[in-house]
């Protein structure tokens, strides 16, 4: 495992995520609270990345920025070499849809789709046929090993069942960045490892950058880079 | 996206029930209530229907309705006759009567006295017997719902005897006649028998119903009538038009119909609004997550769209069918029932009421969605 200065990466090689100078807080008045205090993160093509740190230290709101999901109050994030700040809210969308896959702490499956239907909803929502998404879903299903479930609905899954639903469907249409939240968090310790295993394995390519936030220290040793996020900055 | 959005709404099988439901309620009350309140409107002018070789009904000026009427001198018959473009006037007669019925119950007729001779007014589909035989002594005409009520156990059939206000009467013929606002059977006789079943002296003329002979605009002889005569005329259209406004103008039945439809559209619009609500509550997330992955808003309009869209109709068909089915079967059973019916505007209408509570019910839903922030996907 190499880690490397983030800050001196950012500026060596071109990234497939780069947020510079983050600044973003919420409430207003006496009651806003500064998450990101110009946090500066960049993400490389072909590498695992967590983004590590205590709670409330600004790990998800930096990976919403990253994912164009929120906007910050000062900085610059680049994705793709496309700066997200600039984009309007369709555009971004647009964007989002194309090049950016979400894996979700709590999985978010539509709960009366089945697992094939849940995992083909980006590729129907950028305009393919419901057969031909339905196809690759199943084999993306077939490669992460619960093909079997395919029709079943999210309830008749088991937490790990469901989080590998949620890579298909995040890895369906071949996104250039994947952004994961915790996403071994509502699995117990082995089934976490064989998600994060799996996702090592399928989604980390060339050309592909993958973000991982987590707690979970026993998952650590697969990461290529570790970003340390302290009080609304990123460490090292 | 529109396949999603379909599953999404079938697989929360509660809050779609609930939905369909919902219009459907709305839709069957709408219709039952409206064709009932059209039919009762439309029962106002029955005999003006029945009599239809009449152009022109001729009345006392303050005669507004076929109910309440103000008799004319039997003279006036005659100068009606003498009016440039009358081809012919007969006298017509109404009044009520009380029949006693074979079981021995009590029923309130109306009574309609038709010229002698040319027996015009009587409605002209003929069950069984021959309006002919009008021309014999205490003979009448029994509409079919006034049979089955006069004479209950009994088939269709001539030559049965009754008690009209304590005087033997004789039935000839049934007809089918156009049902009468009070529901109660109606009788027609001569104009000279119907004085003598009513208890009626001389100067009991109704109504002068006249025919044109084509040779003038219509209006043009009504007019002619009103200012040689100095009587009030109307055409057959006028008349039962002006028979649905007395009703409107002197009854709480608008009032009391059209409280039930607004009752009904309102409940129907709170209840499929707030199912539409919770649905999109309960799925908030699930929508936060499709936005985050990049659906587009105008493509999440069309997914509510399509889900609302989609309970609407399913509702309101089954609304629809279930008013069919009242209006088709309720009339078989229970003669006051008869002859109301579904309009198809009010069918339409009903529909367009559907499509209102379903706009209102997906602005209510897409007020939320739109502005749902994607990011909250992240938080726990």
């Amino acid at each position: 495992m190499e880690i490397r200065d983030s800050k001196q990466v950012l500026k060596a090689a071109p990234s497939i995520v780069a947020c510079e100078c983050i600044e973003k807080s919420f409430g207003k008045g006496q009651t806003r609270t500064r998450v990101l205090r110009g946090a500066t993160f960049a993400a490389w093509e072909g590498e695992l990345t967590y983004i590590v740190g205590p709670s409330g230290c600004g790990k998800t709101t930096l990976i919403s920025v990253a994912g164009g999901l929120l906007t910050p109050d000062k900085g610059i994030v680049s994705v793709c070499g496309t700066e997200l700040t600039r984009l309007p809210s369709q555009k971004l969308a647009d964007f989002r849809l194309k090049n950016i896959g979400f894996v979700f702490q709590q999985f978010n499956l539509l709960p009366s789709l089945s697992a094939v239907e849940n995992a083909a909803i980006p590729l129907v929502a950028q305009g393919e046929s419901y057969g031909k998404a339905a196809r690759r879903a199943r084999s993306l299903l077939n490669d992460l090993g619960i093909e079997s479930e395919a029709t079943k609905r999210p309830s008749q899954l088991s937490g790990g069942q469901q989080q590998r639903v949620a890579i298909a469907r995040a890895l369906i249409h071949n996104p250039r960045v994947l952004i994961c939240d915790e996403p071994t968090a509502s699995l117990d310790a082995s089934s976490g490892k064989v998600v994060m295993e799996l996702l090592r394995e399928k989604a980390v390519e060339p050309g592909r950058a993958v973000v991982v936030v987590t707690h979970d220290d026993r998952i650590f040793p697969l990461a290529d880079r570790i970003a340390e996020m302290a009080d609304g900055i990123v460490k090292n | 996206m529109l396949r999603i959005a379909l599953k999404m709404l079938f697989g929360d099988s509660t809050k779609y029930l609930g939905l369909v439901l919902g219009v459907a309620f709305t839709t069957l009350l709408v219709n039952q209530q409206l064709g009932i309140f059209l039919g009762l409107l439309s029962r106002s002018g029955s005999a003006i229907s029945d009599a239809v070789e009449v152009d022109i009904w001729v009345m006392d000026p303050g005669v507004e309705t076929l109910d309440v009427v103000l008799p004319l001198r039997e003279t006036e018959l005659y100068r009606v006759r003498g009016v440039n473009g009358v081809k012919w006037a007969v006298p017509f007669f109404r009044g009520a009567g009380t029949v006693r019925t074979i079981d021995g119950d009590v029923e309130a007729t109306t009574v309609y006295g038709v010229d002698d001779v040319s027996l015009i007014g009587v409605p002209q589909g003929i069950v069984v017997g021959d309006i002919r035989n009008l021309r014999r002594p205490n003979a009448v005409v029994v509409d079919e719902d006034g049979f089955r009520r006069i004479f209950p156990s009994k088939e269709f059939q001539t030559g049965l005897e009754f008690e009209l206000n304590d005087r033997r009467a004789i039935v000839v013929a049934v007809v089918k006649a156009s049902p009468s606002f009070s529901s109660g059977p109606v009788l027609y006789t001569r104009y000279s028998e119907a004085l003598l079943f009513t208890n009626n002296g001389r100067n009991q003329l109704s109504f002068i119903l006249a025919k044109s002979d084509g040779s003038r605009n219509m209006l043009k002889l009504r007019n002619d009538i009103c200012q040689q005569i100095g009587l009030k005329a109307v055409t057959s259209n006028e008349f039962k038009r002006a028979n649905v406004q007395f009703v409107i103008d002197n009854t709480g039945i608008p009032t009391s119909f059209g409280t039930v439809v607004a009752l009904g559209a309102i409940v129907g619009v709170c209840v499929v609004g707030l199912l539409t609500n919770l649905f999109v509550i309960e799925n908030l997330r699930q929508f936060a997550s499709l936005k985050a992955i990049g659906v587009r808003n105008s493509r999440i309009i069309k997914m509510v769209f399509v889900q609302t869209g989609t309970a609407g109709i399913v509702g309101w068909a089954i609304g629809l069918g279930g008013a069919a089915a009242f209006f088709q079967f309720a009339g078989q059973g229970d003669p006051s029932f008869r002859g109301f019916y579904l309009p198809w505007y009010v069918a339409t209408g009903s529909a367009a009421l559907a499509f209102f509570i379903m706009l209102v019910a997906s602005i209510i839903g897409l007020r939320r969605l739109l502005f749902i922030d994607p990011a909250i996907v992240f938080r726990g």
